[in-house]
């Protein structure tokens, strides 16, 4: 099930003893993990505990202080890399004054979609998110789900070998999540590697993997059924919390 | 390709955007018909009073433009005087003429004063009296003050209008993290300046063709010299507050602080841009003039419009503007360094 090894040409992430400081705060400490390739690897973590940080990392728009990243069997930050690589940020990063199609538009053609295909494919997307209906819409008209569905949309645009999303569902209701998980799965089936962020516990049982970060540290990586049993606890949360340690 | 991409994106943004699109457009074409409204008007017809002077001297002054009115003591023309209803009186006293001036605007004072010299030089043609033959090598007698200062003017909105739409535009590009979100896309650094440049370039001409067609043939602002330079003076002006005003944009957090380089990066270059004359200024002063784009960018805009001068004339100034938007490229290009490092 866990699509493992399914791709020989799929790609993974190495992340090698990162540290990333912020003057002279260290916010990412040793990190040391693998992704593997066409896997979806969960990053668990509280607010503030360097989740994006390292995902920026990841997604070659921010360089380690020390160690590396390789993706693809490649050092990041890269720019050839970056037109492999889907990103979607925590914040919505969308032009408020066009419509989503203009948007659409905009980072299809920075990737290099054009014609009857880009046409196609932007439409695959739309279909995908549930905001086929309001693809001629101003972004500024768009409730906050809405928003992340299209950021969504734009980050998959492409058909990008490695798709790292900061908090994807923040503002998604449980019917599109749930959508949204199984088109995920179906993604990681055919070959892409994904990688997600996210503080809802029951998201982080859907990935094949996850890694605990905490202050900036990793302080756990595993099968959520493999981390629950060396905690010798029954759910994530205090798995979670266990490796944290703080024994509940 | 992907510079296309961003000249698309910053068009239909401009498109949706119709307030920002009418400030760009009508408020520089609304503030010229006032200032040619406001400086084009007669010259100025001075108020004079007079008390007690010879019959011979009224006729004189009435041949000049010039509005007389008689008092019959200087105490009632004084207080015409403190109210205003004259700018000045002329009185006579053992056989001279006195003049007395209200006195606080320098321009009538100006006017009145030059109006008695020639008074005085008419009724007595002694050998000073010799008549100079006048011939203007520019201009001429019926030039306006907004003739003059109108270049100056035109440079003024190319580089101000541009430099805080194309500034804000970058910071929100900023604030919003759709810069962030542009570098995690394969797009170059330069390609993201090429494609500002480009965007607001395309815009900017099209503003510059407007206001240049509507100074010279609605507010009829003297042009001498050919419309395709003064363009290329606008496009080049236009483009050195882009890509300064963008550069800036990374100083600033917010929409407000962008405002704030106005008073700092605006203002002082409208001072050496033409309106006030700068030979008299003190040496060092004049130096600083010589890091201002407006001061290049209206040098070049006068010598077309008013002295008629060809390409040739303007290349040093399009080659210092052209010097100036390329050091300020360069410079947008390093500082996209701080959003990605490659
Ligand atoms: N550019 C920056 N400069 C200075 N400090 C930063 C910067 N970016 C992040 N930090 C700090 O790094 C720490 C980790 O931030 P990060 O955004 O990675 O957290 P996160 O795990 O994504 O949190 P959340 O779940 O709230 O999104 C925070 O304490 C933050 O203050
Ligand atoms: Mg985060």
């Amino acid at each position: 099930m866990f699509g493992k090894g399914s791709r020989e040409e799929g790609w993974g992430i190495q992340v090698s003893h990162v540290d990333r400081k912020f003057g002279k705060r260290l916010v990412l400490q040793d990190i040391d993990f693998e992704v593997k390739p066409a896997e979806i690897f969960g990053l668990l973590g509280p607010s503030g505990s360097g989740k994006t940080t390292l995902v920026k990392l990841m997604a070659g728009i921010d360089r380690p202080t020390s160690g590396t990243v390789v993706v693809g069997g490649v050092q990041m930050p890269r720019l050839d890399m970056l037109g492999k690589i889907g990103y979607m940020a925590q914040s919505d990063a969308l032009y408020a004054e066009l419509t989503a199609k203009e948007n659409l538009d905009f980072f299809a053609s920075l990737f290099g979609l054009r014609g009857r295909g880009r046409r196609r494919r932007i439409e695959e997307v739309m279909e995908l998110v549930h905001l086929t209906d309001s693809m001629k819409k101003r972004v500024s008209t768009y409730s906050g789900g809405m928003k992340r569905r299209l950021s969504l949309a734009i980050a998959m645009l492409h058909r990008p070998r490695i798709l790292i999303l900061d908090e994807p569902t923040v503002g998604i209701d449980p019917a599109l999540r749930v959508s949204i998980w199984n088109e995920l799965r179906d993604m990681s089936q055919s070959g892409t590697t994904i990688l997600v962020t996210t503080h809802v516990m029951d998201e982080a049982e859907k990935c094949h993997r996850l890694g605990m970060l905490r202050d900036g540290r990793l302080i756990a990586v595993g099968t959520p059924g493999e981390l629950k049993a060396s905690a010798n606890v029954t759910t994530i949360e205090e798995a979670f919390l266990a490796f944290g340690g703080v024994r509940g | 390709m992907r510079v296309c991409a961003l000249v698309v994106r910053i068009w239909r943004q401009f498109l949706h955007d119709k307030r920002t699109l009418m400030l760009m457009l009508v408020a520089p074409i609304l503030i010229l018909t006032l200032v040619s409204l406001v400086f084009n008007g007669n010259t100025y017809k001075p108020k004079i009073g007079t008390v007690d002077v010879p019959a011979m001297v009224t006729q004189r002054l009435a041949q000049e433009d010039v509005s007389l009115v008689s008092y019959s003591s200087t105490n009632s023309a004084l207080e015409a005087l403190k109210t205003q209803t004259i700018d000045a009186y002329i009185s006579w006293q053992d056989g001279r003429p006195a003049v007395v001036l209200e006195g606080s605007d320098p321009s009538k004072n100006k006017a009145i004063l030059l109006d008695l010299q020639q008074m005085a030089e008419a009724s007595s043609p002694g050998p000073t009296g010799i008549q100079p033959k006048i011939t203007y090598l520019y201009g001429s007698a019926k030039m306006s003050s907004f003739d003059n200062f109108g270049p100056a003017l035109i440079g003024f909105f190319a580089f101000f209008f541009v430099f805080l739409v194309a500034g804000i535009s970058f910071l929100k590009e900023r604030t919003t993290g759709t810069l962030q979100r542009l570098v995690a896309t394969p797009i170059r650094r330069w390609e993201i300046v090429a494609g500002y440049v480009a965007g607001f370039g395309l815009f900017t001409t099209i503003q510059a063709i407007l206001i240049a067609w509507f100074c010279v043939d609605i507010l009829g602002m003297m042009m001498n010299g050919r419309l395709i330079n003064l363009l290329l003076i606008t496009l080049l002006l236009s483009i050195t507050a882009l890509t300064l005003g963008t550069f800036l944009s990374s100083f600033a957090n917010s929409e407000f602080q962008m405002m704030q380089f106005i008073p700092l990066v605006i203002v002082p270059q409208v001072f050496f841009s033409g309106l006030f004359n700068i030979d008299t200024m003190a040496v060092w002063l004049r130096w600083l003039s010589k890091i201002m784009p407006l001061y290049y960018g209206a040098d070049a805009m006068r010598n077309v419009m008013i002295r008629g001068k060809g390409f040739t004339d303007i290349v040093m100034d399009l080659a210092v503007l052209l010097a100036f938007s390329l050091v300020f490229m360069v410079l947008n290009v390093l500082t996209l360094r701080k959003y990605r490092h490659v």
